[in-house]
């Protein structure tokens, strides 16, 4: 396979040698996606990534426009696939599982409150009922409610943000923004309590 | 709502990392490939960029496909 610099590969995809360049492009493209994911993927690893390589070729071909010459062109295009590659793999993973599945036990319900992890020590549990009790009423009452599922679906369920994003009706972009708003608001929160994120971490840490 | 100590400290470390300006995953994604060569090249990324490094720190999903793609540049390499 010829090397070509990054004007190369632009002008190559873009012109008369498309073919072959796309060609080029695919096999370096499923060189990296094999050993990145020969880890990840149990079964038909090659026929996954071969369909992986060919959604990728044609998002690259539309995105091509959005490079801008600060890495290599072929490191871009890596990462592009990669993101297709995830994408699916996440879809695959979470098709079946709802927002509403990752919620706590009596979702909707935000009062009552139990430690799934009792202390043994009798003041140290106390303190943790306190701290859950107030981290519960923040919840409650500074948070929007859908501040409070994307951040129950990401910090509880461990759904990744574009899943939870595709559920909720959004993009990935505009979740992180509001879960970063949140995130903010609780601190800003604790801050009025005069208290630091550290402090409630120190009264959940185990032993 | 049952909230598990797990899930507490979870938010409170992503609270304690809060920062007031972040890159969003949008960003992130935008300058990934251009911290991952810095990395690849031995040069302090993390210093050169951090707020991507960051971000990487705090937001899972990022981190697993910075990874990966970790991985697979070092194959191009090989």
């Amino acid at each position: 396979m010829q090397t070509r610099t990054n004007e190369e590969w632009l002008s190559d995809l873009r012109g008369n040698n498309q073919n072959l360049a796309i060609e080029d492009l695919g096999r370096v493209l499923k060189r990296g996606l094999i050993y990145a994911l020969s880890s990840r993927i149990q079964t038909d690893l090659e026929t996954q990534v071969d369909d992986f390589v060919q959604d990728a070729i044609l998002r690259i071909l539309d995105k091509m426009d959005t490079f801008r010459g600060e890495s290599k062109f072929t490191t871009w295009a890596q990462k592009v696939a990669v993101r297709v590659a995830f994408t699916e793999m996440r879809r695959q993973r979470w098709k079946d599982i709802s927002i509403e599945d990752l919620m706590p036990e009596d979702s909707g319900d935000f009062t009552p409150m139990v430690l799934s992890d009792p202390s043994p020590n009798p003041e140290k549990r106390a303190n943790q009922t306190l701290m859950l009790e107030m981290v519960d009423e923040m919840l409650k009452t500074d948070l929007t409610e859908r501040q409070r599922t994307a951040l129950m679906a990401v910090m509880h369920g461990g759904m990744p943000l574009e899943e939870v994003a595709r559920r909720m009706d959004t993009n990935r972009n505009a979740l992180y923004k509001l879960l970063h708003d949140a995130r903010k608001q609780m601190r800003n929160r604790l801050i009025e309590k005069g208290l630091t994120p550290q402090e409630v971490l120190e009264v959940f840490e185990s032993g | 709502m049952k909230l598990s100590s797990e899930t507490i400290r979870k938010m409170m470390n992503s609270v304690k990392s809060t920062r007031e300006q972040e890159l969003s995953c949008g960003h992130c994604y935008d300058e990934l490939d251009i911290f991952i060569e810095l990395k690849l090249s031995g040069k302090n990324a993390d210093e050169a960029m951090p707020l991507v490094k960051e971000h990487l720190d705090r937001c899972a999903a990022c981190r697993e496909e910075y990874e990966f793609l970790l991985l697979a540049l070092e194959a191009m390499i090989q």
